[in-house]
C-alpha cells in the first residue's frame, strides 16, 4: 500500500499532477468513446470516428513529447532525432500489419508484400522473418529501438559528448537513418514506406471499433508510461538525473557513475518513442521514411517547450495543443503553417522559458517583482 | 569519340557565329561554276563536287561548307546564285556566298535549299577538318587532326603528311604522327612496320588509338604484333586508371570546396562564437537566391552578373544575419540549446518565406559563358570549369577571411571575445557591436557560398537545408575554432565520399561517412585539430 499512498501523495505535489492527469485522461477518452459507439450519428453528442482517430494519433504525439520531456526536461539531454525511435517503433509495427495483409495485396501474393513483388524480390529478407507473429513484432518494436538508443547512448555518453555537440549528433542519426529509408534495397517500401494496412491481430482496421480499440489502448499506454516516468523519476534514480541536469560534474565528483543514468534514461524514452510510433502507426495507417526527417523531431521539442519542459503533463498539454493548431491551420491556411510554427519556437524561446505550464509562476513572479519595486519606492520617497 | 566531335561542333559554331556578324568574304570568281553545279547535283553527285571545290577553292570554301553543314545553304530558283540563309536574334540574313555581300531579304518561295544526308556531312566535317589545317590558330589544327582520326582516307592521308613539313608546333606534329603511326598500322603489310608503329602509339590515350589497338590485338596475324599490341593496351590502361583516379580527386575536392564553402561561415559563428545557428543554410540559400534576382534584374548581362551577384549576396545574408544576432541570438546568450531552437524557428520561416515569394518550385541559374564548358587535359581527362573556379573561389575566400582574422582589427576583437570575453568587455572592446559583425561576416560568407552553389545545383527553398548537417559535421570533425582543421575536414570529407560512391552508391557514402565521423567524435570529441591552451575552456 506504501506505494499507492506515495503516488496519491505525489498527486498533490505540484509539478507532477499524477492522479489529476489519469483522471482528466481516462474520464474524456472514455467519454469519446462512448460517445462515438452508443450515440447514433445524429446525436449532437456524437463523435465522428474521424475525431477519434486524431485523439489517438494526438494521444500518440504526446506519449512522444513524454519521451523527449523525460530526457530533456529532467536530465538536461536534447534529443533532436527521437523521430528516429518513434519511427522505428512504426516500422515494425507496419512489418506486422504488412505481413497481415497476405494474399490481398495488388499482386495477390501471400508471402511477399506489394513492393517486393514490385522489385522482383523472390523472396523476404531475414529481417523480415517473424514479423507476422504479433508477439515478435511488439518484441522488435522494442528491442530495434532500445538497442539503437543504448548503442548511441554508449558511445555519446561515455566519451562525454554533451550539449550542442549530442544534438547534432542525434540529428545526423535521424537524417542518415532517413536516407537510408529511402533507398529501395534496405527493403522497407523505400520512398512509399508501408501501407494499405488491412487488420490488426484479425480485426479490420477501418472498424469503429477498431478504431476506438485503438484509440483507448493508446490512452491507457500514455496513462501506464506517465505513471512509470513519474515514479522513475521521483525515486532515488530521478533525483541523481536531475542532479546531473544542473550540474553533472559534481554529481560525478560525488560518486555517481553519470554516463549510466544517462544511457538508462536515454534508452527508457527510447522505448516510450517506439511505442508511440507502433501506436501511431495502425492509427495513421502508413509508415514512410519522412517520419525520420529532422523536422519531425525538432517539432517534438518545440511541443516540449511549449508546454513546459520538467513537468510531465506540460509536455503532454504541449504536444496537443500544438497538434490541434497545426490541423486546423494547416485546413485553413497551409502556407502559414511553418511562418507560426517558427514564430513559436523563436517566441517561446525567448518569452516562455518554462512553457505555458510555467506562465502562471513567471505572472506570479513578476507581480511580485513589481510589488517589491512599489514597497521600495515607497521606502524611498 | 563524341566529346571530340561535340568540341568540333563547338569550334563551328564559334565560327559560324563569328561569321554571321562580320561579313563574308567573296569566293574566288572561278569557282562561280562549281557553285552552279552544287545546285543542280543529286544527293549522290554532290562528293565530287565538293572535292573540286575543295582542290580548287582552298580554305576560301570553308564558310560554305560550314553553312552547308549546318543547313544553312540555299539557291535562288530563278538564278541559281548559291546563298546563305542565317538566323540571328529572330531576324533572317542573307548573303550571296559567291560576292560576300548582303542582298535584300527574299521570300522562302523563291529559294531552294541544297539538300545534305548524314554521308555527306561526315564528308564535310573531314573536308572543314582538313582545311582548317592551314589554320593559324595551333589548337584549332590540333582539333582538326584529332577530329580527322577516326577517318583516315588516302586524300586525308596525303593534306596531313603535307601539313606534317611544314607544322610548327610540337603538340599538332605529335597527333599528326599519331594519325600517320595509326594509319601504318592498319594497312602495312609487314608485321615489323606494324610493330614500330604500335611503339609509336604507345602511351597515347586517344580512343581511336585503342580501338585500333584492341582490333589489332585480337585479330592480326602475326603473333608477335598481338603481343605488341596487347603490351602497349596494358600500358594505356593504366594510364586511363591513373587518369580515372585523378577524375575523381578532382570531383572529390570539388564536393570538398562545396563543403568548406557552406562550413567556413559556420566555423566563424559556431567555432569562434560558439553560437549554434540552424539557420545557416538558410543564409546560404538567401545568397543563392539574391544571385537568382540580381540575374532577373540584369537579364542582357548575365557574364558580369556574379561579380554583382558576390557582393550583394554577401550583403544581403550578413544583414540578415546581424539582425538575427540583435533581435535573437543576443537575447539567448549561454543558453546553447534554445540558440539552437531559436534559429531553427528562424531557418523555418526564411524557408517558408521563400516558397511565398519565389513560389515552392526551383529556379534555375544561368551560368555565364567564361564558367561553362571544360578543361581538356588529354583525351581521357577534361575538369568541368565551374568546378574548378568554385575550387580557386572557396581556396580564395578561406585564405582572405583567415587574413581578416588574423590581421585586421576587427579579427583582433573577435578573437579576443571569443577567448574571454569578461576580460575583452573590460579592455573596452564592445561586445555586443563585435558579436554582431561577427554574426554578420560568417552569415555574409554563407551568402558567397549560395552563390557559389547556385552555379552547380538548382536553387530552391530546401537548398540550404541539404548543406547544414553537412557543415555541422565538417565544423565538428575539423575541430571547433580552427579554421585551418575545417579546411582538412572539408577536403577530406569530400574524397572520401567520391572515393566511397562508387563502390557503395551515393546515399550509402554519405551515411557511411556520417557514421564515421559519429564513431570519430567518440574518440576525439574535440575534433582532428583541438584547440589548445587558454582557448579551449
Amino acid at each position: 500500500m506504501n506505494w499507492l499512498t506515495q503516488l496519491f501523495a505525489a498527486g498533490r505535489t505540484p509539478g507532477n499532477r499524477v492522479l489529476p492527469f489519469v483522471i482528466v485522461l481516462l474520464g474524456v477518452t472514455t467519454l469519446a468513446s462512448m460517445a462515438n459507439l452508443m450515440l447514433p450519428e445524429s446525436s449532437p453528442l456524437h463523435v465522428s470516428t474521424y475525431t477519434i482517430t486524431l485523439l489517438g494519433k494526438y494521444l500518440s504525439y504526446a506519449m512522444l513529447a513524454l519521451a523527449v520531456d523525460v530526457i530533456w526536461g529532467y536530465c538536461g539531454i536534447l534529443s533532436l532525432g527521437h523521430g528516429a525511435f518513434f519511427a522505428l517503433g512504426g516500422y515494425a509495427m507496419g512489418m506486422y500489419l504488412m505481413r497481415q495483409i497476405g494474399d490481398r495485396g495488388v499482386y495477390g501474393n501471400p508471402d511477399l508484400p506489394d513492393f517486393m513483388v514490385f522489385l522482383n524480390w523472390d523472396s523476404l529478407p531475414w529481417y523480415w522473418m517473424g514479423m507476422d507473429q504479433f508477439w515478435f513484432a511488439m518484441l522488435m518494436v522494442l528491442a530495434v529501438p532500445g538497442l539503437l538508443a543504448f548503442v548511441f547512448g554508449w558511445l555519446a555518453f561515455r566519451s562525454r559528448v554533451t550539449g550542442v555537440y549530442l544534438s547534432i549528433m542525434t540529428q545526423a542519426l535521424t537524417y542518415a537513418l532517413m536516407l537510408a529509408f529511402f533507398r529501395n534495397e534496405m527493403g522497407f517500401g523505400g520512398n512509399n514506406g508501408l501501407t494499405d494496412f488491412k487488420e490488426i491481430l484479425g480485426f479490420d482496421l477501418q472498424s469503429d471499433t477498431t478504431r476506438v480499440a485503438l484509440f483507448v489502448t493508446t490512452a491507457l499506454v500514455l496513462c501506464a508510461v506517465y505513471v512509470i516516468s513519474h515514479l522513475i523519476l521521483k525515486s532515488r534514480m530521478g533525483k541523481v538525473i536531475v542532479a546531473i541536469r544542473d550540474g553533472e560534474a559534481r554529481a560525478r565528483f560525488l560518486g555517481y557513475r553519470t554516463d549510466r543514468y544517462k544511457i538508462w534514461l536515454f534508452v527508457f524514452s527510447a522505448l516510450i518513442a517506439a511505442m508511440a510510433g507502433a501506436l501511431y502507426v495502425p492509427q495513421v495507417g502508413i509508415i514512410n521514411p519522412g517520419e525520420f526527417s529532422p523536422l519531425n523531431s525538432i517539432e517534438v521539442v518545440v511541443w516540449v517547450a511549449v508546454g513546459g519542459r520538467g513537468t510531465l503533463y506540460g509536455a503532454v498539454i504541449g504536444a496537443l495543443l500544438v497538434n490541434y493548431a497545426k490541423t486546423r491551420f494547416t485546413a485553413i491556411m497551409p502556407e502559414g503553417w511553418l511562418f507560426a510554427l517558427g514564430a513559436l519556437f523563436v517566441l517561446v524561446t525567448l518569452y516562455l522559458p518554462k512553457g505555458l505550464v510555467g506562465l502562471r509562476g513567471q505572472l506570479a513572479a513578476r507581480s511580485n517583482n513589481k510589488a517589491g519595486k512599489a514597497v521600495k519606492q515607497e521606502v524611498h520617497s | 569519340m563524341k566529346r571530340l566531335l561535340a568540341i568540333c561542333c563547338y569550334c563551328f559554331g564559334l565560327l559560324l557565329s563569328l561569321s554571321a556578324t562580320a561579313a563574308e568574304k567573296p569566293l574566288p570568281p572561278a569557282l562561280a561554276p562549281h557553285l552552279e553545279a552544287l545546285t543542280e547535283a543529286s544527293l549522290s553527285q554532290t562528293i565530287p563536287v565538293l572535292e573540286t571545290l575543295e582542290a580548287e577553292g582552298g580554305e576560301a570554301v570553308q564558310p560554305l561548307f560550314l553553312h552547308l553543314l549546318e543547313g544553312d545553304l540555299y539557291f535562288i530558283k530563278s538564278s541559281r546564285q548559291v546563298i546563305a540563309v542565317t538566323e540571328s536574334a529572330g531576324k533572317d540574313t542573307f548573303i550571296d556566298m559567291l560576292s560576300g555581300v548582303e542582298i535584300e531579304p527574299l521570300s522562302s518561295r523563291d529559294i531552294k535549299k541544297i539538300r545534305v544526308n548524314n554521308r555527306l556531312r561526315g564528308h564535310l566535317r573531314d573536308a572543314i577538318a582538313r582545311l582548317q589545317l592551314g589554320s593559324a590558330s595551333a589548337s584549332v589544327r590540333e582539333s582538326a587532326v584529332r577530329a580527322l582520326l577516326s577517318d583516315l582516307d588516302a586524300n586525308t592521308l596525303s593534306v596531313i603528311r603535307e601539313a606534317r613539313l611544314n607544322e610548327s608546333a610540337a603538340n599538332v606534329r605529335e597527333v599528326m604522327d599519331m594519325a600517320l603511326a595509326l594509319n601504318r598500322l592498319n594497312t602495312a603489310a609487314e608485321a615489323s612496320d606494324r610493330i614500330e608503329a604500335i611503339g609509336q602509339l604507345e602511351g597515347s590515350l586517344e580512343g581511336d588509338v585503342r580501338n585500333a589497338l584492341n582490333r589489332i590485338a585480337d585479330n592480326d596475324p602475326s603473333p608477335q604484333v598481338q603481343q605488341a599490341a596487347q603490351k602497349a593496351l596494358v600500358g594505356i590502361e593504366q594510364k586511363v586508371e591513373f587518369y580515372a583516379f585523378i577524375d575523381q580527386l578532382f570531383f572529390g575536392l570539388s564536393l570538398g570546396s562545396v563543403l568548406l564553402l557552406a562550413a567556413i561561415g559556420l566555423a566563424i559563428t559556431f567555432g569562434v562564437m560558439g553560437v549554434i545557428n540552424m539557420a545557416h543554410g538558410e543564409m546560404i540559400m538567401l545568397g543563392a537566391y539574391t544571385t537568382y534576382v540580381v540575374q532577373l534584374l540584369m537579364p542582357n548581362h548575365i557574364e558580369y552578373s556574379l561579380w554583382v551577384a558576390i557582393p550583394a549576396a554577401f550583403v544581403v545574408s550578413g544583414m540578415a544575419g546581424v539582425l538575427l544576432e540583435r533581435l535573437v541570438i543576443r537575447h539567448l546568450h549561454g543558453r546553447p540549446l534554445e540558440t539552437l531552437l531559436a534559429t531553427f524557428g528562424v531557418s523555418l520561416i526564411l524557408q517558408q518565406l521563400v516558397r511565398t515569394v519565389f513560389s515552392p518550385l526551383n529556379r534555375q541559374v544561368a551560368s555565364p559563358e567564361w564558367m561553362s564548358g571544360s578543361w581538356e587535359i588529354n583525351p581521357v581527362l577534361s575538369l568541368t570549369l565551374n568546378r574548378l573556379y568554385i575550387l580557386a573561389f572557396a581556396l580564395l575566400v578561406f585564405f582572405a577571411l583567415m587574413m581578416l582574422l588574423k590581421k585586421s582589427s576587427l579579427g583582433l576583437n573577435v578573437r579576443a571575445v571569443s577567448q574571454n570575453r569578461s576580460m575583452a568587455k573590460s579592455m573596452g572592446i564592445p561586445t555586443g557591436r563585435v558579436d554582431a559583425l561577427t554574426f554578420g561576416l560568417g552569415s555574409g560568407i554563407a551568402g558567397i557560398a549560395g552563390v557559389a552553389l547556385s552555379q552547380l545545383t538548382n536553387v530552391g527553398p530546401n537548398l540550404g537545408q541539404s548543406y547544414i548537417i553537412d557543415s555541422f559535421m565538417v565544423v565538428v570533425f575539423g575541430g571547433v575554432g580552427n579554421l585551418w582543421g575545417t579546411l582538412v575536414a572539408a577536403f577530406s570529407l569530400g574524397i572520401a565520399n567520391k572515393f566511397l560512391e562508387p563502390v557503395t552508391g551515393a546515399v550509402l557514402a554519405s551515411i557511411l561517412v556520417l557514421v564515421f565521423i559519429i564513431l570519430f567524435i567518440q574518440k576525439r570529441p574535440k575534433g582532428l585539430f583541438p584547440q589548445k591552451g587558454r582557448a579551449a575552456e
